[in-house]
């Protein structure tokens, strides 16, 4: 359904005075997600997987490379092409609310969406999505005409989720989405992103540090590593067999579950 | 020994709703040996890091106030240390590490100006033998060309450079006892592995002891000998780590070491604790966890102690431990 090939992005560092350095910070890089599936790409920090994330949403632009929704070719559209595709491939970031006008109600951040994509709906009919949406991501009407600050980290990311959903996506890219959260708290929204995902056939891109979770939600894996992708195939077989070196040092250095397992 | 009596913290008043207390932690005990690695475990909000910080008397500038209780450094109270010998007690016999290595170093000094000035604290020194001794303390964690590092700024060093230098400083004084506050939280996963087998090769090789904090039981069962989960300002269950994991007795603790995705088959729903941890002043009167727990009654509305569990050592604060464990 999505699919990039040969992605590729040099950040140019330096400034007026100074010669630039070129950082390749993703290397042809070429991955599929197909209908309900959840594709993960984990990494460490300066491994390129959330610039992967921002090009696939078009937040950045590749040096090289092509994105396909569907049968189309995106990567080259310009914005007004792009937009009515926008609706389909939505993100959801760490920290949800780093990106909302703290001076909007909730029903009014989370229905943005709705004003570029629906424009025929009124404003009544708008709050009545919000709501539904809002519902369905566990958050009660209740909280329609708060504002932002009002909320902790787990509501604030069933705020995030209900605010990508709202356009009704085929895709969510998930960046990070339950890093900040406690335990307890990640629980709760990684059960809701798969109750989503069964109940409208969603497809995942799930960009995470944290194998275990990695390993909980995804279908396949990527594992990158300096703007390339070392190795990808499904969770099973990556987890339990992986090839290449840099995939056995990060799994090798996960925490262990029980103190009978230190080494 | 360091030992934690019965104490109770309160945060600042807020004076646009009331001038009451709000206790963010109660009667709170614990005791730390040398020798030994304590984890303090719970997640946000639940008063772990207002209780480490209480070790070192911080916090006191942000308004945070003892209510109740005493910390006692080989039996002397450090709340009657005068300012003198609060600060040779800091670093020089009780050290911390903070979570984030970028904030806890100071960008406009140098490495070296920062190691010395604290070494100059504590220890008696001429100008050549500190250097000598802040190389050597380098090298000890893991960091080569120790002379040139000295020289460079916080900036130009990775965040788990930056980190081994902190636990540098931090033992730069022979301290007994080290507070480490998420010490691995904001490093890489390599990294981080790296990091906890240097803090657990020090602490072997000098028999330090140590309080651990953490909202991580990965890293309590890395590297902690006993462990103390927190709940709404206060100890749900103490025990050491192999009796909590084998046996937790606290329906909190079960339900918090049951919803980790490591220990639950891939792609099925994971167990949650319904609701939030409730904020300090809005804690139920009886057991704290009693409104989001299976096995609350009427038993739980009054003052649950911690008491003691058939194992060693092994306490919760839970009417119903026999009913817990069981199921």
């Amino acid at each position: 359904m999505l699919s990039v090939e040969k992605l590729n992005k040099i950040y140019h560092s330096g400034g007026l005075l100074r010669r630039g350095q070129a950082n390749h910070a993703v290397k042809d890089v070429s991955f599929h997600i197909a209908e309900g599936e959840t594709v993960a790409i984990v990494g460490e920090s300066g491994s390129g997987k959330s610039s992967v994330a921002r090009l696939v949403m078009r937040l950045l632009p590749a040096n090289s490379g092509q994105i396909h929704w569907r049968d189309q070719e995106v990567s080259q559209l310009s914005e007004h092409h792009l937009r009515p595709l926008r609706s389909h491939i939505q993100m959801v970031f760490q920290d949800p609310f780093a990106s909302l006008n703290p001076r909007m109600r909730i029903w009014q951040s989370v229905g943005e969406g709705l004003r570029v994509h629906r424009p025929e709906l009124s404003r009544t009919q708008r709050r009545d999505e919000v709501a539904e949406i809002l519902a369905l991501c566990g958050m009660d009407a209740a909280i329609l005409d708060r504002y932002p600050h009002q909320f902790s980290g787990g509501q604030r990311q069933r705020i995030g989720i209900a605010r990508a959903l709202i356009v009704r996506p085929k895709v969510l890219v998930l960046d990070e989405p339950v890093s900040a959260l406690d335990v307890s708290v990640q629980a709760q929204i990684l059960n809701l992103l798969q109750r989503l995902q069964s109940e409208f056939n969603l497809s995942y891109l799930f960009i995470s540090h944290d194998l275990s979770v990695v390993r909980h939600v995804a279908d396949r894996v990527l594992v990158m590593f300096n703007g390339n992708v070392v190795e990808q195939g499904s969770v099973e077989g990556v987890f339990s067999d992986p090839k290449d070196a840099y995939t056995q040092k990060l799994l090798a250095a996960r925490p262990v579950a029980h103190p009978s397992e230190r080494r | 020994m360091l030992e934690i009596r019965d104490l109770s913290l309160a945060l600042p008043a807020r004076t646009d709703h009331s001038d009451a207390d709000i206790i963010a932690v109660s009667n709170l005990s614990l005791r730390l040996q040398r020798g030994r690695v304590m984890g303090l475990v719970g997640e946000s909000g639940c008063g772990k890091t207002l209780t480490a910080q209480a070790i070192l008397r911080l916090g006191e500038h942000q308004g945070i106030r003892r209510t109740g209780g005493d910390i006692l450094l080989d039996q002397q109270s450090i709340f009657a240390m005068d300012d003198v010998t609060l600060r040779k007690m800091r670093g020089g016999r009780v050290s911390m590490i903070f979570q984030e290595p970028m904030t806890a170093l100071n960008p406009v000094f140098s490495i070296g100006s920062q190691m010395l000035e604290v070494i100059h604290l504590h220890l008696n020194l001429d100008a050549e033998a500190a250097r000598q001794h802040a190389i050597r303390l380098l090298q000890d964690v893991g960091l080569d060309d120790a002379g040139h590092l000295l020289q460079q700024y916080p900036d130009s060093l990775s965040g788990g450079m930056r980190q081994r230098v902190l636990i540098a400083m931090a033992m730069s004084a022979n301290a007994d006892f080290i507070i480490a506050d998420e010490p691995t939280t904001a490093l890489d996963v390599s990294v981080q592995k790296r990091i906890i087998a240097l803090l657990r090769n020090l602490q072997r090789q000098r028999g330090l002891g140590m309080l651990l904090v953490t909202h991580d039981f990965g890293l309590v069962a890395e590297m902690c000998d006993d462990v103390a989960v927190m709940y709404a300002g206060e100890i749900v269950e103490t025990g050491s780590v192999e009796d909590v994991f084998d046996h937790p007795a606290h329906p909190y603790t079960r339900a918090l070491m049951g919803c980790r995705p490591e220990i639950n088959p891939p792609g099925t729903p994971l167990p949650v604790i319904e609701g939030n941890v409730p904020a300090p002043g809005l804690w139920a009167a009886g057991c704290r966890f009693a409104p989001r727990c299976k096995h609350a009654d009427q038993a739980c509305a009054g003052k649950v102690a911690l008491h003691q569990w058939s194992r060693h050592q092994h306490q919760a604060r839970c009417v119903h431990v026999e009913a817990a464990e069981s199921c």
